[in-house]
């Protein structure tokens, strides 16, 4: 429990400090806004091509950016566990009775709170723009349970590299080797049935895609539930093992103090 | 009692030996002082000593608690003060003090109290609210100390506490310290590479060298230990090898010669000796233009002890 507790206070103290940023908090709200109306727009009339279970391409695209939004959050959460070990920060807890997985964990937690956070505002946006979920509160719960799944899976990730590689720059190298690359193959722009088959093949092991699926199956008619559950199953699989990563690479920091 | 025991610390990091087998103890209540040029190992024994990271060989306490296998008993125990602060720059000092007293344990209206207290106390009260990437240095030492001291620890660790502060801020820590250390009832661990810090604040001292302790005991009998004060005799008319010979038979030993008409020599109870080796000179026809004793100074004992120079080997790392 002290963990629990502990984790709770570093997240505290995480989202204030990031609360006092004007400008993140401003980005963190328009950005999502600038995919969500430029792809919109960009492939309005894609829907053309069928395949996509709806004739308003924003309705296809509003969840999928959701996810999207909420993985290209959790690549970047790394640089915040960066910041910490180069101001110290950590050292200074780590010489305190403060729980060592409530120093990873709160990274992992404040970056998929703040996706959530995201994923509310995107849906309230796409709601202003005609998007309807078919499933109701339900469906808002999936999307955004998804959008802290896929964040959180990657986080773990984003962390564990951070604490292997200690450096922004790497960090950042990283970050855009995987996000463009996770982002097209999946269906979060495009219906599964326009992508190339083995584009077909490779987005079925995209974690990114089984949060996008999972978010577009409660939006568009004719949801099935058994695919919504298997694939967050499957995300919240994967973020015990990235979180578990992560834990152990910060144990490794440890050792080389 | 023994507030910390250090036996036989030994590390590497890599290809160097970080601690070579060192041992002291600090007896409860006192200011313990790990004197050394940078690199010499004063930072890993603290670092050990704290629990961040483990000696290869030898064993440690701190408040009666091994530091490997009572981990949990000596984070609580101990208050440490890092090299490198540690505080969150983003964050207020109030809230890194309540931050650091929850993750201790406290909560409620005592942390409250306390954080309220101690911003008193190391005088930063006015700027609690402020954020502390804005703090002075001097300020934002103040803040580490503070956090090091939030729940009430027995043992405090200070690491190069004064180290980036200008000398009218470095003064104004000395008497901090030294004002918490009776206020808390502390007992201080500090490393420090100002030799007058050392002497100004420890009750006794170690002087670490290349991962050993060379010496240990308090400043003054150190400085006793090397029996003889430092005569300075600046001459008139610069007769630098006369001199010299006539301070000598007078029964000085002579030592440098400082810009060439300064002639240092060492002798027993400089103040006693004195009027005889001026006696000399004046007999000698060697004019004096000014003349001075001082006591030896803790640069000449790292000197004695090591046999090297403290100024040349700190910045040498």
């Amino acid at each position: 429990m002290t963990a629990a507790r502990h984790t709770w206070f570093m997240v505290v103290r995480q989202a204030r400090n990031l609360a006092r940023e004007p400008i993140w908090i401003v980005m963190m709200i328009i950005q999502p806004m600038v995919w969500l109306l430029l792809y919109g727009q960009l492939f309005k009339n894609v829907t053309r091509l069928g395949g996509f279970g709806t004739q308003s391409y924003i309705t296809f695209l509003a969840p999928a950016i959701v996810v999207m939004n909420a993985f290209f959050g959790a690549t970047w959460s790394g640089m915040s566990m960066i910041a910490d070990l180069e101001h110290k920060v950590v050292e200074r807890f780590l010489a305190t009775p403060a729980s060592r997985l409530s120093l990873v964990l709160s990274q992992i937690v404040r970056s998929a709170l703040t996706a959530a956070i995201q994923a509310v505002i995107i849906l309230l946006v796409s709601l202003a723009l005609g998007v309807r979920i078919h499933t109701g509160v339900a469906g808002w719960l999936v999307i955004v349970l998804a959008a802290i799944l896929v964040n959180s899976a990657f986080a773990g990730i984003s962390q564990a590299i951070a604490l292997l590689t200690r450096r922004e720059a790497t960090m950042i190298a990283v970050a855009n080797f995987i996000g463009l690359p996770l982002l097209f193959l999946s269906t979060t722009m495009i219906a599964r049935a326009q992508m190339p088959h083995w584009m077909r093949t490779a987005a079925r092991f995209n974690p990114v895609d089984w949060g996008v699926r999972a978010a577009r199956e409660v939006v568009l008619p004719g949801t099935s539930w058994a695919t919504v559950g298997w694939d967050l199953l499957l995300l919240l699989g994967l973020t015990a093992v990235t979180a578990a990563w992560a834990t152990r690479t910060f144990h490794a920091y440890q050792r080389s103090l | 009692m023994e507030a910390i025991g250090v036996d036989g610390l030994r590390k590497r990091y890599g290809a160097v030996q970080a601690l070579d087998g060192v041992s002291f103890a600090v007896r409860e209540g006192e200011v313990f002082g790990l004197l050394g040029p940078n690199g010499a190992g004063k930072s890993t024994t603290v670092r050990v000593l704290v629990t961040l990271t483990t000696a290869d060989e030898g064993r440690a306490t701190v408040a009666g608690h091994d530091v490997v296998r009572e981990q949990a008993a000596v984070r609580r125990a101990i208050g440490y003060v890092p090299q490198d602060s540690g505080v969150d720059g983003f964050a207020t000092g109030r809230e890194n003090l309540m931050l650091q007293g929850r993750v201790q344990g406290m909560g409620g209206r005592d942390l409250r109290a306390r954080v309220n207290e101690l911003l008193e106390l190391v005088g930063i009260a006015d700027a609690a609210d402020r954020i502390v990437r804005n703090y002075s240095g001097g300020m934002r030492r103040r803040l580490d100390i503070a956090l090091g001291l939030v729940h009430r620890p027995r043992v405090l660790f200070l690491d190069e506490p004064t180290t980036g502060l200008d000398p009218e801020a470095r003064v104004a820590m000395w008497h901090e310290v030294e004002r918490l250390a009776h206020a808390e009832a502390l007992t201080i661990l500090l490393t420090t590479h100002y030799l007058e810090e050392a002497d100004q604040l420890a009750d006794r001292l170690a002087i670490v060298s290349q991962g050993k302790i060379v010496v240990e005991g308090k400043p003054g009998e150190l400085k006793a230990g090397l029996r003889g004060d430092a005569v300075h005799v600046e001459l008139a008319r610069g007769e630098v090898e006369r001199a010299q010979a006539v301070l000598g038979e007078a029964g000085a030993t002579p030592e440098q010669v400082l810009d060439g008409r300064t002639v240092v020599a060492r002798v027993d109870h400089g103040g006693r000796a004195l009027p005889h080796l001026l006696a000399a000179l004046d007999g000698a026809g060697i004019g004096v233009e000014s003349v001075s004793v001082s006591r030896p100074s803790l640069d000449d004992v790292y000197l004695y002890f090591t046999g090297r120079d403290f100024r040349t080997e700190d910045r040498g790392e």
